[in-house]
């Protein structure tokens, strides 16, 4: 197939997954408030930093109330991170690739934008926002179901999965960075109801809780949460499990360069390798910089292997 | 829906013949539509939009550099013409056709027509689309226009006339497509037992015309699209025929000619061999080496490769000098000339300049002719004689005086009418036809084609870029 399309689809791939994710993100956000006692609210500033957008974000607004973080994550045209935007670039790379899918996957994406272009428009009620973002998480998963029932397992569908893979790994890391901060002190060693809740956040925002709970029977706590979405080889959005499948995708694309593969394998040793127990507070922040970069590094082999030649 | 007091104000009309009657051809969609009530149009017509909109059957248009979509206006009321009379327009355009590449073919190789008298020599030299770059070279099966797209006009009398043919890159049949997919949707009932040809084969007649063109022919053609890019205005009808064909749609950066003339594309597994183009960008970009060497749109090296036969490229380049109007004008002697037959289907009547006789006349008829420089770079504009005042006739007829052969003169024509659904009424509004002409080793009409309309009440302008829509065009078996 063509290197450039193979790149739309990349970055098709990428986009749509951000898109989700960051639904996925604000509305967790949303119920975390609302569960955390009075007086203590996990605020709306950690989204910011998850997407890596606080610069472009500072120059914008001078408080990171719900109005504006929320404003900012979705509606933003300006800021090219904003789920609005995602929508726009998902749809846009597929544009230039849509001979190479089945026609209704084109179709939805294209309802699913010109949804989006109606609904985020900057003033949107919470009842509202809340819906509509739950739409878009099934209208993102409705296409992935197409993609897997209608199209040939090609290399096209391969670098569709590469972007999803790749981006849900990056997210996954993110969320973990930025909600494994300890949101009230700790008075000893008991678990706190709240602190249960907060891990709890995590992983509804990943659609995780209740697989979380088949796998790990106990209650909620923070080095479970940790493994479970690191380590996990059976959750789709586990960052391990992510792994292993641009492991296989990698492996199946042409090409004698595998240098790329190298870099998946060594994220997926260093993962198993390094010690979670007890791992909070910067050292965990360390970690999930360094699986980001390495994350960002193989985007790049990636794009010089099959997208330039 | 109410169509009682449908009149299509003396215009010749598609649908409704002498008395309001329908015509035996739309017999069956008249009787159809005027059996809905208002609810059920409404929720036809949304339903239209709807489909329209989510297949995204939108042209780009530029404004402010931001590339926005807009849906291209679609009417929900067909244009009928019966299988009859369509029989005969499509052995009129394939005559023309076939004459038209024995004519390109000849201009860059013999010029038997001009030594024999028959089309004048200095009407070459003019000529904006003949490239020198094709002088002395003949493409696979002498075929230099495969795709054309003719436009046709109806008059008053009920006379269809060919108005121009396109045969550079003309566009438009991916709508012509989508239209028929968006009126199935909306109107399965009709299509179930109205005796409506089908359409859908025009993608695999396209691609079967472009791998018989293959220098390869005994290996599996690699066929492609090549298309300016995605901000093109037709950039959607690029993607819609590579995905109909099942070929890569590509841009000029995908492509590379190598040092045995060969044309290569870039794909993840390293560059591959191409057979056949089917070129979306204009002759002027397509080979910076040759044409205009400021494209970034086109391959340094294609037309080494397709003159040492390396690859096909369709139309090939320089197919566009029999598309401009001193052609158009000679075109009835073309046809003789080449196929010893009268034409089957007419032009409109065109008087050329050049000839004394023709020139009398229009000298005489200046106020209700059309005068067109026959030369497009002649950069003179257009007179249209009802519109235009006395002394702007003068000065025209000082102009042809001056110089005959840069001009010819056309009547004016009443085009026909077709029923128009603008704002919950139906009114008359003025159609032209584009079929589209396959010419391979086989010959292939489209049955029917796009039909254009121009929305705006009285206005002959269909152009999509200029308010005009579409309709899906039928044809339609009467039984007698």
């Amino acid at each position: 197939m063509l290197s450039r399309l193979a790149e739309n689809l990349y970055w098709h791939g990428r986009y749509l997954e951000r898109a989700e994710d960051l639904a996925r993100l604000v509305n967790v956000n949303a119920n975390l408030n609302m569960d955390l006692p009075a007086g203590i609210s996990a605020g709306w500033e950690p989204l910011v930093r998850i997407t890596g957008n606080a610069q472009a974000f500072q120059q914008r607004h001078d408080q990171a109330g719900e109005r504006q973080v929320v404003n900012f994550l979705l509606a933003d045209e300006d800021n090219p991170g904003s789920l609005k935007a995602s929508l726009e670039f998902a749809r846009e790379n597929l544009r230039s690739a849509r001979d190479l899918l089945p026609r209704e996957v084109w179709e939805q994406m294209n309802a699913l934008y010109l949804k989006g272009q109606d609904t985020l428009t900057g003033n949107l009620a919470k009842r509202r926002r809340h819906d509509f973002l739950r739409e878009l998480i099934l209208d993102c998963q409705q296409i992935a179901g197409t993609l897997l029932g209608c199209m040939s397992q090609d290399h096209a569908y391969d670098f569709i999965l590469i972007g999803r893979y790749l981006e849900r790994a990056d997210m996954t890391t993110r969320i973990l960075e930025v909600r494994g901060h300890d949101l009230l002190p700790k008075v000893d060693d008991e678990l706190t109801p709240y602190e249960s809740i907060q891990w709890m956040s995590v992983l509804k925002s990943l659609t995780a809780y209740q697989m979380y709970r088949r796998h790990v029977r106990l209650r909620v706590s923070g080095n479970d949460v940790l493994r479970f979405l690191l380590r996990n080889e059976q959750f789709p959005r586990s960052v391990m499990f992510c792994l292993r499948a641009l492991e296989d995708l990698l492996a199946g694309l042409p090409g004698d360069e595998d240098q790329a593969l190298r870099q998946i394998t060594r994220l997926q040793r260093r993962l198993n390798e390094v010690r979670l127990a007890g791992l909070r507070g910067k050292p965990l922040s360390e970690l999930m910089d360094h699986l980001q970069a390495e994350l960002a590094e193989t985007g790049v082999v990636i794009r010089q292997t099959w997208f330039l030649r | 829906m109410d169509l009682n007091n449908y009149s299509s104000n003396d215009f010749h009309d598609e649908l409704i013949g002498p008395g309001g009657r329908p015509r035996a051809a739309a017999r069956a969609i008249w009787k159809y539509l005027k059996g809905l009530d208002s609810e059920e149009v409404a929720e036809r017509k949304a339903a239209c939009e709807l489909a329209a909109m989510v297949a995204g059957i939108t042209f780009r248009v530029y404004f402010e550099d931001t590339g926005i979509d807009r849906a291209m206006p679609f009417d929900l009321i067909p244009r009928v013409i019966s299988a009859s009379e369509w029989q005969e327009v499509e052995r009129g355009l394939k005559q023309r056709v076939q004459a038209l590449n024995l004519f390109i073919d000849d201009l860059y190789n013999d010029q038997r027509i001009i030594a024999d008298g028959v089309f004048p020599a200095e009407m070459l030299e003019g000529s904006e689309n003949f490239r020198e770059q094709c002088r002395g070279f003949s493409p696979p099966l002498g075929i230099w226009a495969h795709i054309c797209g003719s436009d046709i006009v109806r008059d008053g009398d009920g006379t269809l006339y060919v108005l121009e043919d396109n045969l550079r890159i003309p566009s438009g049949v991916s709508y012509m497509l989508e239209n028929r997919q968006v009126m199935k949707r909306v109107f399965p009932e009709l299509f179930e037992d109205s005796g409506i040809q089908p359409i859908d084969e025009y993608p695999s007649q396209l691609y079967d015309t472009l791998a018989s063109l293959s220098p390869r022919p005994a290996d599996y053609p690699t066929v492609v699209v090549l298309t300016p890019g995605m901000y093109n205005s037709a950039y959607f009808e690029h993607a819609y025929l590579a995905q109909q064909m099942g070929v890569e749609l590509v841009e000029g950066r995908d492509l590379v000619v190598n040092e045995n003339d060969e044309v290569m594309m870039r794909t993840i597994a390293g560059l591959e061999p191409v057979d056949v183009i089917y070129r979306r960008i204009d002759d002027a970009f397509i080979d910076p080496e040759v044409f205009r060497p400021d494209s970034m749109l086109g391959v340094p090296g294609l037309m080494r490769a397709w003159r040492s036969g390396k690859v096909a490229l369709a139309n090939a380049p320089g197919a566009g000098v029999a598309d401009d109007k001193v052609v158009y004008a000679w075109l009835p002697e073309i046809i003789r000339y080449y196929l010893d037959e009268d034409p089957l289907i007419a032009n409109v009547p065109t008087w050329k300049c050049s000839e004394p006789e023709d020139l009398k006349y229009v000298l005489a008829n200046i106020g209700e002719l059309v005068i067109k420089p026959a030369n497009e770079s002649g950069g003179y504009g257009m007179l249209i004689g009802p519109r235009s005042t006395k002394k702007e006739q003068r000065e025209f007829a000082r102009l042809i005086k001056a110089d005959p052969r840069n001009y010819i003169a056309q009547p004016t024509l009443a085009l026909s009418t077709c029923p128009t659904f603008i704002q919950g009424r139906v009114s008359p509004r003025h159609v032209d036809l584009r079929p589209f002409i396959l010419s391979g080793q086989q010959t292939y009409v489209t049955n029917g084609g796009l039909t254009r309309v121009a929305l705006k009440a009285g206005s002959l302008v269909v152009n999509s870029s200029q308010g005009g829509g579409s309709k899906d065009t039928w044809i339609v078996e009467t039984g007698n």
